[in-house]
């Protein structure tokens, strides 16, 4: 059994390992449906996304794993360490669900990474800059995407509507962790690596406020409950996702083809 | 010490053997005409190619640089090294004219010009679908089938004169 590797406590590899994290968790989520989409079209879609996610992915953890010392490469990241140490906020992890579900969860993070790579593009990291400059085109188209489907679900059959209205139930207490501040934030934004979260909550709840507005679907009120992911306290389901991603590693280490 | 005209002449021959180079997903396409390549240089002891991934996901990327290194060698260039350059981000516009010719002509509709910037607002109320005319009948009668098509950079149209279907280079 290969074992877990061992990370620092860094702030700055903590937020790189936010962004590279949600990344490479929605891109295996939206990786899920290949095989299992509605139509055609939309296998092909998610999948696509899926790729754009996990490149972007790539050259995160990259830059993530020269903050380690040894330092440790992408693969390494993405498939040998614990729970504990991914840091994606809780809403890229949750099951699929349905296809309302899924495409609910693209608008909300896509306009989430949308805004954030936006920002990184001044990031005084310039490494980090260049991918927000590549990484912001992908989700421009992946935003665009998602919000069509949001539009044309919430505004199709009853049935649809009824799940669209499911879907922002359920996803909605998510999204107040993708902006709450800490002192990896407070770091970030000191050292001009990139933006506190928080910044990004009122651009983040006017897109969506277009989105779900042109269908009428109300947007929940804010609740008291909070979402831990980024700070390494998972859902129940993060344990499942891990365990398909990390098989082949743990049981054939250094496994490649 | 390297002379100047043979310094110059080795980088023509690397541009030049670099004509030669397909993209794997769209071979009608030299990695010039898509744009990729931001500099070649001659240290002496070897050449440089510099390139630019065109997605962040796109497989291609490794046959490409392998791509290189083989056209390099087999140009008696040898030895060759490929580095990534990510800053500026590849875009269409970087296609060149002939690159967008031989595109259609393989029946490929072209990308259009990125909007400025790139910026890509969402929006929902009376978005119009780019206008992409056919690349085999020239018909601006084309609908959008699917946003994304069989790679990342495409999207999947049908025109609605000749009735064929066809992919478009998305704008990036």
């Amino acid at each position: 059994m290969q074992t877990s590797v061992q990370l620092p406590t860094d702030p700055a590899l903590q937020y790189l390992l936010r962004i590279g994290d949600t990344c490479l968790i929605l891109g295996q989520r939206l990786g899920e449906w290949c095989g299992h989409a509605p139509i055609l079209e939309e296998d092909i879609a998610l999948t696509n996304m899926a790729l754009d996610l996990i490149g972007q992915a790539r050259g995160v953890l990259t830059l993530a794993g020269q903050r380690c010392a040894p330092v440790l490469d992408e693969d390494q990241l993405a498939f040998l360490r614990d729970e504990r140490d991914y840091r994606n906020p809780t809403l890229a992890e949750l099951p699929r669900s349905d296809f309302a579900f899924t495409v609910l969860r693209n608008a909300m993070l896509s306009t989430w990474l949308k805004l954030l790579w936006e920002r990184l593009r001044d990031s005084r990291d310039a490494e980090l800059a260049g991918i927000a400059g590549k990484a912001l085109k992908e989700a421009r188209y992946h935003q665009q995407h998602a919000a069509d489907w949001v539009v044309r679900l919430g505004d199709g059959t009853e049935e649809s509507r009824r799940r669209s209205e499911a879907a922002l139930a359920m996803l909605w207490p998510y999204a107040a962790e993708l902006f709450d501040d800490d002192a990896v934030d407070a770091a970030a934004e000191a050292g001009g690596m990139g933006p506190a979260r928080s910044s990004l909550r009122e651009p983040w709840l006017a897109e969506m406020a277009e989105i779900l507005g042109e269908v009428h679907l109300p947007m929940p009120k804010e609740s008291g409950f909070r979402s831990t992911g980024s700070r390494g306290v998972h859902s129940e389901h993060m344990g499942y996702i891990l365990a398909e991603m990390q098989y082949l590693q743990r049981a054939y280490p250094g496994g490649a083809w | 010490m390297v002379n100047a005209t043979a310094e110059a002449t080795r980088i023509e021959r690397a541009w030049a053997a670099l004509d030669a180079v397909p993209d794997p997903e769209v071979p009608a396409l030299s990695v010039r005409d898509l744009g990729i390549v931001r500099d070649v240089l001659d240290h002496g002891d070897g050449i440089e190619v510099v390139l630019t991934p065109t997605y962040s996901g796109c497989p291609a990327t490794e046959v490409i640089e392998q791509s290189v290194l083989d056209a390099m060698h087999d140009a008696g260039l040898g030895p060759a090294r490929v580095t990534m350059r990510r800053a500026p981000a590849w875009s269409t516009d970087w296609m060149s004219e002939d690159g967008k010719r031989k595109l259609r002509e393989y029946g490929i509709a072209p990308p259009g010009p990125v909007a400025a910037d790139g910026a890509r607002p969402v929006r929902i109320v009376g978005r119009r679908a780019e206008l992409v005319p056919c690349p085999r009948c020239a018909s601006p009668r084309t609908e959008r089938l699917s946003a994304f098509g069989s790679t990342a950079c495409k999207a999947l149209y049908r025109c609605l004169a000749c009735a064929e279907p066809f992919e478009y280079f998305k704008p990036i």
